[in-house]
């Protein structure tokens, strides 16, 4: 495992994303919320780029315990990483596909010293 | 632990980048140059623009004082969500090309349809392309036919001359507007030898049968003409049996694609059309491939036992369906590999279907959905991928400009 400096703090905004070439391998590194996150930036769906997308948080059914429909709302507290070639969604936390748990968008490590952000692959 | 960048080629920080095709399917021109589609032909039967954002352009070519002020006025698209259609298909801005796409910025010519057509055909390696509009893909369901016609022949009339005429690489099967039977003749009659007409069009969101005597003309015409027919499927979110049942775009989705072209399909084959008609090539479009096995085993078991509703048949429905042409998006490809194989063999893949792409809709597919299928073989690829259709619509297999150069440096380097 190697480490590479990517970029100073300052040039990842919350909500922003840098995407990092590295010949045959592309990483996303995503702040959000604060914290870094580092995913290969490719879908196992049909190769789409997931981490140029959208974040967007777990929608789900609002189901009384009657088991009556009262409405869709956000879950704020999942986010999803959204590819944006077809929707197909993956949770920010640890790029497991929400519908299938064998999908998954594979993790880096990734942190930040003194002024820079630092990937290790 | 060493700390050093020389592994890392390029960045891009996506808080500043605008919106581009090109960028957006960068994994699929990667996808292309890995697979080497330089090396063969390929033909995107059935992609799209939004020509609702041509409105005022379109509008200026329908002859009709009252409906171009119409058009003018409220433009083509539909309404939104509050129309109760369940037109939330681009996912909440979930999918980006969708609010992005207008900010594209593009030379003011050709045409920003042709700019960017080509830009997504050559990210995916399309040599060809079929375009199709998108929001008239429900007109049919209009009550009002005067303004199907005179969309039509606008719409069709500003297609030939302002994107088709533009590049030899863009086709259209143009649109008939099958709720006047009079009119689909003259359709075909002023636009049938135009450059980049390669077909015509009835999208299947409709009621009228396709059985009609009143279509004959239009039929016998397409036939001698050598023209293919195809049948486009839709949403029918305004169709009142699935769109009152069905609450969420999915299910509206996933049935009336398919319902549809099922319908308009059912009725080709049991009222003897193939037998009519023998020679006119009739395709299915946009509705995956999953209700095909359905179909063929439903209308087989029911002919069976009732042969005397469809006696103009010569052999089993299935067998009709066999010798029709079929688009292959959106591929049903989720945990269903021996499914898949199956249906591929039922309809007989190799000669009879046809790759598309949807592009730039919601459920689009890459040609690698079909190149790296493992039960196909090489040549059953490259048929599917182009070879159908250039037999089909009688395409000259031209490769596009970047295929063609990277085949001569590949020429270069092998002399050298």
């Amino acid at each position: 495992m190697q480490e590479y400096r990517i970029c100073g703090r300052d040039e990842i905004p919350d909500g922003g994303v840098r995407i990092v070439d590295m010949g045959d391998l592309e990483i996303g590194v995503i702040r959000q919320g604060g914290k870094l996150y580092a995913y290969r930036n490719l879908c196992p769906h049909q190769g789409g780029p997931a981490c140029e997308g959208v974040r967007m948080p777990r929608v789900f059914d609002n189901v009384d315990a009657d088991g009556r429909f009262i409405g869709q709302e956000f879950d704020e507290g999942e986010l999803h990483i959204v590819c944006p070639w077809h929707g197909y969604e993956y949770r920010l936390s640890d790029g497991v596909n929400v519908c299938d748990a064998q999908l998954k968008l594979r993790k880096y490590e990734v942190e930040e010293r003194d002024d820079d952000v630092f990937l290790r692959v | 632990m060493n700390t050093h960048e020389r592994l890392v080629t390029d960045q891009r920080d996506l808080t500043s980048e605008p919106f581009d095709t090109r960028t957006h399917l960068r994994h699929a021109r990667q996808q292309a140059e890995a697979r080497g589609y330089d090396e063969f032909f390929i033909v995107d039967v059935d992609s799209h623009h939004y020509e609702n954002e041509a409105s005022t352009e379109i509008a200026s070519y329908v002859r009709n004082d009252v409906l171009r002020n119409e058009i003018l006025y409220q433009g083509i698209s539909r309404k939104g969500i509050t129309t109760g259609f369940g037109q939330y298909q681009d996912l909440g801005g979930r999918l980006t090309r969708y609010p992005n796409r207008k900010k594209e910025a593009v030379p003011e010519t050709p045409h920003r349809d042709v700019t960017l057509m080509r830009r997504w055909m050559d990210a995916m390696g399309v040599d060809v392309a079929c375009m199709f509009p998108t929001p008239l893909l429900n007109l049919g369901l209009s009550p009002r036919v005067d303004l199907e016609v005179e969309l039509a022949f606008g719409y069709n009339r500003w297609l030939c001359e302002r994107v088709l005429s533009q590049d030899r690489r863009l086709k259209s099967m143009l649109y008939l507007p099958f709720n006047d039977p009079e009119a689909c003749p003259k359709i075909i009659e002023e636009f049938g030898d135009h450059e980049g007409v390669i077909g015509f069009m009835v999208t299947t969101t409709r009621y009228k049968g396709v059985y009609d005597n009143a279509y004959l003309r239009t039929y016998r015409m397409l036939e001698e003409r050598g023209l293919p027919l195809g049948f486009h499927t839709g949403l029918g979110g305004q169709e009142p049996g699935l769109s009152t049942a069905a609450n969420r775009f999915l299910v509206l989705h996933a049935l009336g694609f398919a319902w549809h072209n099922m319908v308009h399909l059912s009725n080709w084959v049991i009222n003897g059309l193939p037998e009519r008609f023998p020679k006119l090539n009739v395709m299915w479009i946009e509705a995956g491939l999953a209700w095909i096995p359905f179909l063929m085993q439903r209308l087989d078991n029911e002919y069976m036992m009732r042969s005397s509703d469809a006696p103009l048949l010569k052999k089993k429905p299935s067998e009709y369906m066999r010798d029709m042409f079929y688009t292959s998006q959106p591929m049903e490809m989720v945990d269903n590999r021996e499914a898949l194989e199956l249906t591929f063999k039922m309809m007989g893949a190799e000669s009879q279907l046809l790759y598309s792409s949807d592009y730039p809709h919601w459920d689009m597919d890459l040609p690698s959905t079909i190149y790296d299928l493992p039960f196909l073989s090489e040549t059953a690829k490259r048929n599917i991928l182009g070879g159908n259709a250039a037999r089909l619509f009688g395409l000259e297999p031209e490769l596009s400009g970047w295929k063609k150069e990277r085949q001569q440096q590949k020429q270069e380097a092998v002399a050298v």
